[in-house]
């Protein structure tokens, strides 16, 4: 049976308070309820302190580059549909350097599950504001504060009809973790884009900052209005929504695939056979 | 018998149709056919061709001299009369040119009228002029019928009737119009040959050898490999995703090889140096992968459509980090075939990158073979999947072994995790610092594996004299027009051609001392399709050998046949 206890990894070397903690407690717990073991999953990240969340558990691993867990993920799921992937992420990793393969993701609808720790501050690097930092913020690069509009995630992926849209608080661990079951269970591509304080560079957003804006979804919401997803989406500032903004039920890439229909490609044989009958194209 | 047809027109006016029908239709015919093509980056308009070459004996390059030129547009004529035989003969629509002609080698031929009043639609002009051209030669009619058959039979027997007609009014107008059309086509006994290209060659290579993962950007010239391995897609089940970049292509072949399945990507320059990051990623997880690199003239976009010999320093060194890595760069389509079947095995094996180094030239270039043979191709499967590690009690997927090879686990098969991570790591692939584990990982990964992979490595292919005088030497796409040169050389002169198709790492000695070879030779020319010699400077390097001269191109042609004799000829004299 699986337990916590065969999740335990390396011992986290994030900052004492890091949100990245309560995530991590939330993952292992959402993966013990969803019965799957260790070797059943596959964790994909990138490069940053989130990306590094698969080394503090224990589970098949692909900690590739900055950026790029999304295409990784997709060439895992494309050979083999069966096993569950995770991509684990941060705001500069998946907003920043590897934007357009989240817009590709979603648009394929690979059945990939997106957990982003926005911390809305680039942490590795110490100190430098990424695509979720407030416009106007001053950082240690942008002495006269972010001119770029602040990126939202939600609306982004509301206007690109992705599978299933939701936001969570990393403090409100077991909400956070209710929702990695639901994206885990959901048939498509999840985003989860995870609200986590840094308490080391991020002076602005702190614990204390979300507990007075987040506020759960009700229960009557629709998640499948898009034009209503679309209107939650925008909300930020004094009243932050968290819960399941929006859902809908495309068909997946994977189910699309004809190749995939006998099996996942990583059990279908290899019949060398055919050649001779291929290379007569050419006489 | 040895002749050139070359047809000439702007992008879009069927050049290509006429072209592939000629070199099918010669070759069913029962000669060797070599083709190559020319043409802009533009899908119409421009000035391109299609140059067919076809004999009794086997080719293997192009010639600067046509027999008979189709010209479907003026440009054509200007562009390429100068190059016209002494009894060549240029045939062109003399209604639509609006060009009278000038002297016994033109031959004006109402393409679209005839086409019109045979086939009832002028757009079988192409039918028509390849019913002239055959006729020219006296081709057997009924070989043409019968692949005008094959070809439109799914159109409808109306259609296949009206391109029968339409070629059969070509065929006759030059026999009444054409007197001094002799050309003499002596056919031997019909014999079954294929003729095939280089991008076909790797896709099929690829096919052949268990690949089930494609990722690419589309970049000429390896975008056919995505389309081919696409077309048999279903048949083999092979997953062929266009990736939204060339950064994913190669992230995406990743993930599926590390699922288990053999996985592929193409590109050209521009995209490769998007994939190096994913290079290095290779490198350090020690994730096998074979990647097609399709050369053409740069920097930066270059010429798109053309070809050059310019990227393998780029190869060599590309990537941050050192890890080992293997380059194949086949001559032929034949050694495309089978150097992909080598490369995903050695990737395998060695839990490796490896490249399929070629160029536009070769990815276009069509030759006539007897058969390939696809029970040489290699195939061996190096993963532990399943039971092969159920029982183990422990898995590292970065095991320390003598080779340096670990074993490749499919993640999911057994109760094992597989963790791999570009970070340095420890044998169980978590992130490490320390620099006991950093050096040992090194020697793991690189420096270990290096001799084994060398070993692999096949020596050049020795043609010609075994105690040359004159040595030319190369790589890749060169091979043909070498060899070529070889054989005109070899009664009058004492010639050989040492031929690398697998550069990088050069192979050993120990099978054949091609150092002492080349330093034997009085005259030792390396000839290379780029402007500063990148693989003598490779060779020089490595061995120490310096080449007496060096032959370079770089205008993005390819060498013909008369123009490397020509640079070989002005040494000549010297020794």
């Amino acid at each position: 049976m699986v337990t916590l206890e065969k999740y335990k990894g390396q011992n986290p070397a994030w900052c004492p308070g890091c949100g990245n903690f309560a995530i991590l407690k939330a993952f292992k717990e959402a993966m013990v309820d969803l019965r799957l073991e260790p070797h059943q999953i596959t964790l994909v990240s990138g490069i940053g302190q989130a990306a590094k969340l698969p080394h503090y558990t224990r589970c098949n691993t692909f900690n590739g580059l900055h950026g790029r867990a999304l295409p990784v993920a997709t060439g895992i799921r494309l050979a083999n549909h069966a096993m569950p992937v995770i991509v684990t992420t941060g705001d500069g990793d998946c907003y920043g350097e590897g934007g357009n393969h989240l817009m590709a993701a979603i648009r394929r609808n690979i059945n990939v599950k997106l957990f982003v720790h926005d911390n809305q501050i680039y942490g590795l690097t110490k100190g430098q504001p990424s695509p979720t930092t407030g416009t106007g913020t001053k950082a240690k690069n942008t002495p006269f504060g972010v001119i770029s509009e602040q990126f939202n995630p939600m609306a982004l992926a509301v206007a690109l009809n992705c599978g299933f849209v939701a936001r969570a608080f990393a403090a409100d661990t077991a909400h956070l973790s209710g929702l990695m079951k639901e994206a885990v269970n959901h048939n498509g591509f999840a985003l989860i884009d995870i609200l986590q304080p840094c308490v080391t560079f991020n002076k602005v957003n702190t614990y204390d900052w979300y507990q007075k804006r987040v506020y759960h979804i009700e229960p009557e919401y629709n998640p499948e209005d898009r034009i209503a997803a679309f209107t939650r989406s925008l909300e930020w500032g004094d009243r932050i929504p968290i819960g399941l903004l929006y859902r809908n039920n495309r068909p997946t890439f994977e189910e699309q695939v004809p190749m995939l229909a006998a099996g996942p490609l990583v059990h279908q044989d290899f019949d060398p056979s055919r050649i001779e009958e291929t290379l007569r194209e050419f006489y | 018998m040895d002749y050139t047809i070359k047809i000439g027109g702007e992008a879009g006016q069927g050049i290509q149709t006429i072209g592939d029908a000629l070199g099918r239709l010669l070759t069913r015919s029962g000669y060797h056919v070599f083709s190559h093509q020319d043409y802009e980056s533009r899908v119409r308009g421009g000035h391109n061709f299609y140059q067919i070459r076809f004999a009794n004996q086997p080719l293997a390059a192009s010639r600067s001299t046509i027999d008979i030129l189709v010209a479907l547009d003026r440009e054509s004529i200007t562009r390429h009369e100068h190059e016209l035989a002494l009894n060549g003969r240029i045939l062109y629509d003399g209604t639509r040119l609006k060009l009278k002609a000038k002297n016994p080698a033109f031959l004006a031929i109402p393409f679209e009228k005839l086409a019109l009043q045979q086939g009832g639609d002028p757009i079988m002009a192409n039918t028509v002029a390849t019913g002239a051209v055959l006729g020219m030669l006296g081709i057997d009619p009924e070989i043409f019928f019968a692949f005008l058959t094959d070809t439109f039979k799914d159109k409808g027997d109306q259609v296949v009737q009206a391109n029968r007609d339409a070629g059969q009014a070509g065929y006759q107008y030059v026999k009444e119009h054409c007197d001094k059309c002799d050309f003499a086509v002596p056919v031997g006994a019909v014999k079954q040959r294929m003729l095939i290209g280089g991008i076909e060659s790797i896709a099929l290579g690829a096919l052949a050898s268990g690949c089930k993962f494609y990722s690419a950007y589309p970049m000429t010239p390896s975008t056919g490999i995505m389309n081919y391995l696409a077309s048999k897609s279903d048949q083999y089940g092979v997953v062929v995703e266009q990736a939204e970049d060339e950064i994913s292509a190669i992230n995406m072949a990743l993930g599926a090889s590390f699922s288990g399945v053999r996985a592929m990507t193409g590109t050209s320059g521009g995209g490769f140096a998007l994939m190096v990051e994913g290079l290095s990623l290779a490198g350090m997880t020690e994730t096998p992968i074979v990647i097609a690199m399709g050369q053409r003239p740069g920097p930066a976009t270059g010429l798109p459509t053309r070809t050059e010999q310019g990227d393998l320093e780029f190869l060599l060194s590309a990537g941050h980090g050192e890890f080992p890595r293997v380059i194949l760069a086949p001559g032929s389509p034949r050694q495309a075939f089978y150097l992909t079947s080598k490369a995903f095995d050695i990737a395998e094996k060695y839990q490796i990158p490896v490249f399929i180094l070629f160029d536009t030239y070769l990815a276009d270039c069509q030759w006539t073979f007897e058969s390939f043979d696809p029970s040489q191709m290699r195939y061996r499967d190096y993963r532990l999947r399943g039971d092969d590690f159920k029982n183990l009690t422990d898995y590292r997927r970065y095991a320390d072994t003598d080779t340096g090879i670990s074993p490749l686990a499919v993640p999911g098969d057994a109760g094992h995790v597989v963790v791999v991570d570009s970070d340095e790591h420890d044998e169980d692939g978590h992130i490490i610092e320390d620099a006991a584990t950093r050096i040992r990982m090194v020697e793991k990964r690189l420096l270990r594996k290096r001799p084994r992979i060398q070993s692999e490595i096949a020596p050049p292919d020795l043609y010609g004299d075994r105690e040359a005088r004159i040595v030319l030497t190369g790589w890749g796409s060169t091979y043909g027009v070498m060899k070529e040169v070889v054989d005109t050389l070899a009664q009058s002169t004492s010639i050989a051609m040492l031929h690398f198709s697998e550069v990088f790492p050069l192979p050993n000695l120990d099978a054949f001392d091609y150092v002492s070879f080349l330093r034997k030779a009085k005259l030792s020319l390396c000839i290379e399709n780029n402007a500063t010699g990148q693989f003598s400077r490779l060779l020089r390097a490595e061995t120490g050998f310096e080449f007496t001269a060096l032959i370079h191109r770089y205008d993005g042609r390819p060498f013909t046949l008369e123009e490397l004799r020509g640079e070989i000829d002005g040494y000549l004299g010297k020794i």
